[in-house]
């Protein structure tokens, strides 16, 4: 007989408890491989014993004493592996560490390891979703449209990579700190983007699994590292974006744009939970980072009750304020789909044609571009931006909100054809 | 642990004095801080021979380095590093001394 109530008890430990087992198991036996390994073992015996045994008192210490002894079980069984490189590694997960308490959490130090600069940006990603969140290896390899093998090598080249150079298992020096922080930012952000604007033609538009997985180990990192403004930034850009997601897809599978959206289907929670965090870093009175501005943006249109009711100006601002920081083409093309609503699609093209040369290729360029010809009535030019826009665009929802958009084009400009 | 920390070079003119004098410093700063294991520089890749006596009896010689690449090994470092962040360091430092490219890799 299965108790009421145990999946869901091992589905909430697991989400809670993972990356902490993990983390120990590491620190404890110098291995990542072996830490992993035991950690799914223990959480396989809980799937088993569980729903008999019921849910023990203390669940996360009940999952460590069981990987523990699974890879104890695991190295007597390998007792020729190379003892000597494990030892040196355990001497330098012994380092103290950054002094400060809510710095040195196990789990910090797993993640600042999943997402060392000397791996490749991919490889962060699959072994951050492993190691800290949690995911099997299909999950990963579905999440990202690689094969089941491939994606399972690229974790396992990555895990002998880590050990054969040495890569440290500790938090950074207070020195490299903010680099390495914004290295960890950079995976999550590509987990959450992932899941925002999923891409290839076989895949949801909107991936929830993926925005969640990405907002959740924001939350984990905000709590490690609460002093860190662009941690705060980032979260709050996933939670003000996340809450407009029921909002963002049509139930005939189109993307809505922020100005169609039902505001009223927007998560009010998350958007509360957004706006405190933005509202922290104004308050802190240190210059805001990337995420800290795009969150700042982001706050302005949840602001809005109605998309008329947008601060365009602060908008504007605040993307000059990004521009200086990050004077990208992709960042100018956005503050020019502002200035759109604050001086006219006329100035906004003149600035989106300026990026031409570096964005010709980008699918969002060429949806700008095409909106704002539609805009002023250039219906011949727009029609061809829309075309190349949906050759490039790679998400279903916004493929068909593109299509829609020219066909409508089409007829307006060829009324005689409506008949 | 050691780590090979290996320059890569896609000019055939030798360093630089400027460049040399950088890399004697930072050799210097190598010794001085307990990294310095070994270094050297190499003469062209046209200058190698590839021996094959895999099969025992006669040695068979080949003029020329093993790969024809566009880019090649011109010299490496030996380091002694804790960890790879260490390394990493040392190798960007040594990047910039050397005013090439370098790759690093642990030792066995």
């Amino acid at each position: 007989m299965t108790r009421p109530g145990v999946q869901e008890a091992i589905t909430r430990v697991h989400r809670a408890e993972w990356a902490r087992v993990v983390a120990g198991l590491t620190r404890k036996f110098g291995d990542l491989d072996v830490a992993e390994e035991a950690a799914a073992e223990a959480f396989a015996t809980a799937v088993q014993r569980w729903p008999a045994d019921g849910v023990p008192p203390n669940p996360g210490a009940w999952l460590t004493t069981t990987a523990t002894r699974k890879a104890i079980d695991r190295i007597r069984r390998e007792s020729k592996r190379a003892d000597k490189q494990r030892e040196a590694w355990m001497a330098s997960a012994d380092d103290p560490g950054e002094p400060g308490g809510a710095i040195d959490d196990e789990r910090l130090r797993l993640i600042f390891t999943c997402c060392h600069p000397a791996l490749a940006m991919e490889t962060r990603v699959a072994l951050t979703l492993r190691m800290v969140g949690g995911l099997t290896v299909p999950e990963i390899a579905r999440a990202f449209l690689v094969q089941e093998a491939a994606m399972g090598q690229r974790i396992t080249r990555a895990k002998a990579k880590i050990k054969a150079a040495r890569i440290p298992y500790r938090v950074p020096a207070a020195g490299d700190l903010p680099g390495r922080v914004s290295g960890v930012l950079a995976v999550l952000f590509l987990v959450f983007n992932e899941g925002y604007l999923a891409t290839g033609p076989g895949t949801d538009p909107v991936r929830p699994d993926l925005t969640a997985e990405a907002v959740r180990l924001a939350r984990l990192i905000r709590a490690l590292l609460p002093d860190d403004g662009e941690v705060a930034g980032l979260l709050a850009l996933m939670l003000l974006t996340e809450a407009r997601r029921a909002a963002r897809v049509s139930a005939g599978g189109e993307l809505v744009t922020l100005a169609e959206q039902d505001r009223g289907a927007w998560d009010a929670a998350l958007i509360v939970e957004g706006h405190r965090l933005v509202r922290e870093r104004l308050a802190a009175g240190v210059a805001p980072g990337r995420y800290q501005i795009l969150a700042a943006i982001n706050a302005v249109h949840t602001s809005a009750r109605d998309a008329r009711d947008t601060d365009w100006s602060q908008i504007v601002a605040l993307y000059d304020q990004l521009v200086r920081l990050d004077p990208s083409p992709i960042v100018a093309l956005n503050r020019a789909v502002a200035v759109a609503e604050l001086d006219g699609p006329e100035v906004a093209l003149a600035a989106v044609d300026r990026l031409e040369q570096r964005l010709a290729g980008y699918h969002a360029y060429q949806a700008a571009r095409a909106d704002l010809l539609r805009r002023l009535g250039r219906s011949r030019e727009a029609r061809a931006a829309y075309d190349r826009a949906i050759e490039l665009a790679g998400n279903t929802a916004e493929t068909a909100y593109l299509t829609r958009r020219r066909d409508q084009l089409a007829v307006a400009a060829e009324p005689w054809k409506t008949v | 642990m050691q780590y090979l920390v290996s320059v890569i070079d896609d000019r055939t003119d030798s360093g630089t004095a400027d460049e040399m004098a950088a890399v004697d410093v930072f050799n210097d700063r190598l010794q001085a801080q307990g990294h310095w294991v070994f270094a050297g520089g190499l003469a062209a890749p046209s200058s190698a021979t590839v021996i094959d006596n895999r099969g025992g009896g006669e040695p068979v010689f080949t003029d020329g380095p093993f790969v024809e690449t566009k880019e090649y090994l011109a010299g490496f470092w030996v380091m002694e590093a804790a960890d790879l962040d260490v390394a990493l360091k040392l190798a960007a430092e040594g990047s910039r001394a050397c005013n090439r490219r370098v790759e690093v890799r642990p030792f066995l």
